[in-house]
């Protein structure tokens, strides 16, 4: 019972990293670049959810606000953060996407304070209780939504036209532009797809746990990071996968008393046993060198 | 004879002229002096050894590469120093010398890659599903099938396009740059790693879609027999500049052309 227990929460908190690997995975496969300011967008978005809230008091309209204004963050970032750096060494990429985390944790405690908030209208007590057998509400409205926002990027990717620019682009830029490809348009809208989840996934962890501090977004990014790696960077499939696996693992590892202290030990070790096994990731391809 | 064919040609509208083509990289002239007119319908080749600058050429007409100096012009539109999107907007498509397929995509998502610009419908659209996005969407998959069909690939459409066989490959990428509805087709190296089975083949093809969509094609290539077979009119390069041009029997016969080429 308490393994089922914990394998529902697994299930459900890997859905939230799950979540945020999608758009770790397709800003990498789209813009080759690994955006480390991902995880810093759900704080921001946590903090507009904060703002909306005390304005206009339902927790929908708050979500809506928080995806629209991460959206717009995301795309703001990309357009003057990281465009002009397009062709630039990745390295210089990198440095500026920790420098933009940096920056967005510090505005916010410049604006917020340091000390945490706590948007408790977020919450959503209760459970579905079956005898003994007990499942938060909060946890079944992670994995609904978990599922619904998986099904509708596959859709989206697979079956529309911008979707399938973005496999395109992502395989070959250079071809995908000599077919008349807006490439920088499939840019941004990936940068949007992926901050407004990242949206969705403040939603999910401050309707759990309703503490909100500059530092939100920093933990769940590195993990969503370890994810989106052991599951194959740059694949939509493998960032799903591997969200889901890291969730369980964690929860698994936190039910067994002799191993709870040590869950993150095991959580990065699943990613070093990964790499060493396959390198590319579970569902990642190899990338053949041009010669 | 040949001699009236050409005048009547004359007057027939040019699709793609360049005038004085240079470009230079640091101190090299990898294009230098480079004039071409390629009329309606006809069908250029563009040939010479290992390293002429013929790629380099493609290059700039698609607008990879900005020339130094020099004006390209598009039925009569200059197009000198456009993006390749806006290139290809105008009506400039082309295959690569090593094939370029979208590997992660079905052979029919590949042509509706390269239908995007010419049916539309708007990212919201797709993201809520409305009836605006199933209909395009059914129109993207029917004028795709459409043009597998005329490529004899229908068959193959829901392949990886990764898993068709070679000579299939370099069918689809034709295909694939005909779905952007262009009025000039660039072919760089067709015939590259072909057996003469498959070359043969090819040259039917390509006299096919030059017949059925009354293409213009300018063709880089090596294949001799191809050149000599297809192409009307050639211009030989040979260190960036043009060493000789006109009419492919005689071209191919000129002394300095077979120098170039077997050396002495």
């Amino acid at each position: 019972m308490e393994f089922l227990t914990a394998l529902i929460n697994g299930l459900s908190s890997g859905g939230t990293y799950a979540i945020i690997a999608l758009g770790y995975t397709m800003v990498y496969g789209i813009a080759r670049m690994l955006n480390f300011a991902h995880g810093d967008i759900i704080m921001v978005g946590g903090y507009a959810m904060y703002v909306t809230l005390l304005l206009a008091g339902h927790p929908l309209i708050a979500l809506a606000a928080a995806i629209l204004f991460c959206t717009l963050l995301g795309v703001t970032v990309e357009k003057l953060a990281y465009k002009p750096l397009r062709g630039a060494s990745p390295l210089a990429v990198l440095i500026t996407a920790i420098g933009v985390s940096f920056l967005l944790q510090s505005l916010a405690q410049i604006v917020f304070g340091s000390s945490p908030k706590m948007p408790v209208k977020l919450q959503i007590p209760g459970a579905v209780s079956l005898g003994t057998f007990k499942i938060d509400y909060s946890t079944l409205i992670t994995l609904a939504v978990t599922v619904v926002i998986m099904t509708a990027l596959t859709l989206f990717i697979k079956y529309s036209k911008t979707g399938r620019a973005m496999v395109a682009v992502s395989e070959d830029r250079d071809a995908a532009l000599l077919m008349g490809i807006n490439t920088n348009a499939i840019i941004t809208i990936t940068f949007a797809v992926g901050s407004a989840l990242a949206a969705v996934a403040g939603y999910l962890m401050l309707m759990k746990a309703p503490s909100l501090s500059n530092t939100l977004g920093a933990m769940p990014g590195i993990k969503a990071f370890t994810a989106a790696v052991i599951g194959g960077i740059g694949s939509i499939p493998g960032a799903m996968v591997g969200g889901i696996l890291l969730g369980v693992v964690e929860a698994l590892s936190f039910s067994v008393p002799a191993l709870a202290p040590f869950t993150e030990a095991v959580e990065f070790s699943i990613l070093i046993i990964v790499l060493l096994v396959k390198p590319s990731g579970i569902l990642g391809k190899a990338r053949r060198e041009k010669v | 004879m040949q001699n009236t064919d050409l005048q009547q040609r004359d007057g027939h509208e040019l699709v793609l002229k360049t005038e004085h083509l240079c470009i230079q990289f640091g101190g090299l002239r990898a294009v230098d002096d480079v004039n071409l007119e390629i009329r309606k319908g006809e069908l250029y080749g563009l040939i010479g050894p290992n390293g002429a600058g013929k790629t380099t050429v493609f290059n700039i007409l698609t607008g990879v590469y900005k020339p130094t100096s020099g004006r390209v012009f598009l039925c009569g539109e200059n197009i000198t120093g456009k993006s390749p999107i806006e290139v290809n907007r105008k009506g400039i498509a082309r295959t690569f010398q090593n094939i370029r397929l979208f590997n992660n995509l079905t052979v029919i998502e590949n042509i509706m890659v390269g239908l995007s610009n010419s049916i539309p419908c708007s990212v919201p659209a797709s993201v809520l599903r409305l009836p605006r996005h199933r209909a395009s969407e059914k129109e993207f998959y029917d004028r795709a099938l459409a043009l597998l069909k005329v490529f004899k690939l229908e068959d193959y459409r829901d392949y990886l396009a990764s898993n068709l066989p070679y000579g299939k490959q370099r069918r689809l990428e034709i295909a694939r740059a005909l779905a952007t509805n262009p009025k000039l087709l660039l072919l760089d190296e067709p015939a590259a790693g072909m057996n003469p089975h498959e070359t043969e083949e090819l040259m039917e093809d390509i006299t096919f879609i030059r017949r059925e969509f009354d293409m213009t094609i300018l063709l880089i290539e090596h294949d001799m027999r191809l050149v000599g077979g297809i192409c009307e009119n050639v211009t030989v390069l040979n260190f960036g500049t043009e060493l000789a041009k006109g009419e492919t029997a005689t071209v191919l016969k000129d002394p300095a052309v077979v120098k170039a080429y077997l050396g002495e």
